[in-house]
């Protein structure tokens, strides 16, 4: 049975939160890839405001297709997670707590996750037309210069995901493949 | 001789690179689906029924498999006989530019690697040119996603190192790739030639489709030992455990030089995309 999840999270119910469960999440999402990530980082760095409210925010990596006449938003799935690697710690420390990708995730990511309370959703790759289902709205609201990279705010409803890394380091990636292979070889 | 006009290439391209990122091919689903019936863990089982309706709501809404449309990879195979009327890069060019924007697909493509600013409408293509016998010109278009590319690795290995060698590596490859390119993965193996032809082989292998085995017996039992050692490893579907971890490798091979042993794996995603036609 899958758990309900509403964005914003705060960090109590994001501890609450482990490593395997199916979660539907509604509410307000940021998007955000490669450059945008680049930038927030800069900002943060010069101690600026960030375009977007990072606190209690879950962030979904992903760089949409145009939405065609009459939909919210075009294939939304989402991209690998590590090249965010290097930029994830910042932005939980500045509130963040929950991120959405697909991919391993690095110690450094982890680290902070633990330390602050924050989780790693998985959605299913290579499923941005289903995926997109579950956008009901999407309104660029930074960097629009970038294209499919630009900030996104979205307004999700029942969006599916998995637990893969949780607030205590649990690891799906590392469990589920062991289960499957004691009970099937 | 004969005369095929530049326009033609450019709206063919344009149709393809569409029908391609919207449609994926019968041998893929096919291939998707048998997994399903022989996967034996039910989570890795769901996983593969979301990809199965994911694949077939984009069918329906002629929408995009995936966000990424990839950048555009377009093999012609030019006849010897063929006069082309134009320039065939800027044809190319110009179906990918049409093609990703009236196809309401995503430009991923940047004019510089070190300065990455969005060339705005998925131009250049990666092109590939082969001249053959005959009059005919054909064109795949393949949209590659680079959540798979990243994942792909090529070693010059010694002569020494032999077929284990190979084995190894690639088994190696999809190990360290793990959850990372969205299994299940297609596996393009190239073997031979030089450091850059392994590399052209290995992207070669995945346009054949995934129910061809090699003509050769010895590859294709490599193809097939090759497949059954990757999906022992435990990956499975998206990296959350299971037995489909690959739909098929397919190896391409090459002479190569006295001292060599080029490998190359170029690993793709469950939303392995291509399409043909010939003019």
């Amino acid at each position: 049975m899958a758990i309900r999840v509403t964005s914003p999270l705060t960090r109590e119910e994001a501890r609450k939160l482990h490593s395997g469960d199916s979660c539907l999440i509604s509410g307000v999402i940021y998007t955000a890839r490669d450059a945008a990530h680049k930038r927030l980082c800069e900002l943060a760095a010069q101690g600026k405001e960030l375009p977007l409210d990072v606190k209690d925010a879950i962030i979904y990596y992903v760089g949409p297709t145009p939405a065609r006449e009459g939909q919210a938003i075009g294939s939304a799935g989402p991209t690998t997670s590590y090249r965010m690697d290097a930029y994830s710690p910042t932005l939980i420390a500045l509130g963040e707590t929950g991120m959405i990708g697909k991919g391993k995730r690095g110690p450094e990511v982890i680290a902070a996750m633990k330390e602050h309370g924050a989780v790693y959703f998985g959605a299913i790759g290579g499923c941005g037309a289903l995926l997109s289902k579950c956008v009901k709205k999407a309104e660029v609201i930074a960097y629009e210069d970038l294209g499919a990279e630009a900030i996104r705010r979205l307004e999700v409803e029942d969006f599916p995901v998995v637990v893969i890394i949780d607030s205590e380091g649990n690891n799906l990636y590392e469990t589920g493949r062991k289960t499957y292979l004691e009970n099937f070889t | 001789m004969r005369e095929i006009s530049a326009s033609q290439i450019t709206d063919v391209v344009a149709r393809l690179c569409v029908e391609a990122n919207c449609h994926l091919p019968r041998d893929m689903k096919a291939c998707i689906e048998c997994s399903h019936d022989a996967e034996p863990w039910a989570p890795a089982r769901e996983i593969l029924e979301r990809i199965t309706e994911n694949y077939r709501i984009a069918d329906e809404r002629c929408q995009p498999i995936c966000q990424d449309t990839g950048v555009a990879c377009v093999f012609l195979e030019i006849g010897q006989e063929v006069h082309v009327n134009g320039s065939i890069e800027d044809a190319v060019n110009e179906g990918v530019r049409r093609g990703y924007t009236e196809g309401y697909l995503r430009k991923s493509v940047v004019r510089d690697p070190l300065d990455r600013v969005n060339t705005g409408d998925n131009t250049p293509a990666m092109l590939y040119y082969d001249l053959v016998p005959g009059d005919a010109l054909k064109i795949t278009v393949a949209p590659k996603g680079f959540g798979s590319e990243n994942m792909s690795q090529l070693k010059m290995l010694k002569p020494s190192d032999g077929l284990q060698g190979v084995k190894d590596f690639v088994l190696k490859v999809v190990e360290d790739a793990g959850p990372n390119p969205c299994p299940p993965i297609v596996v393009g193996v190239g073997v031979g030639g030089t450091f850059d032809k392994a590399a052209y082989l290995a992207k070669k292998a995945l346009m054949r489709p995934v129910d061809q085995r090699s003509a050769e017996p010895f590859y294709a039992d490599l193809e097939q030992e090759l497949l059954e050692k990757i999906n022992a490893l435990g990956i499975g579907p998206q990296g959350f455990g299971g037995k489909t971890t690959a739909l098929a490798v397919n190896i391409e091979h090459y002479p190569t030089h006295i001292a060599g042993l080029p490998v190359a794996v170029n690993i793709n995603c469950h939303v392995t995309r291509h399409k043909t036609e010939v003019l």
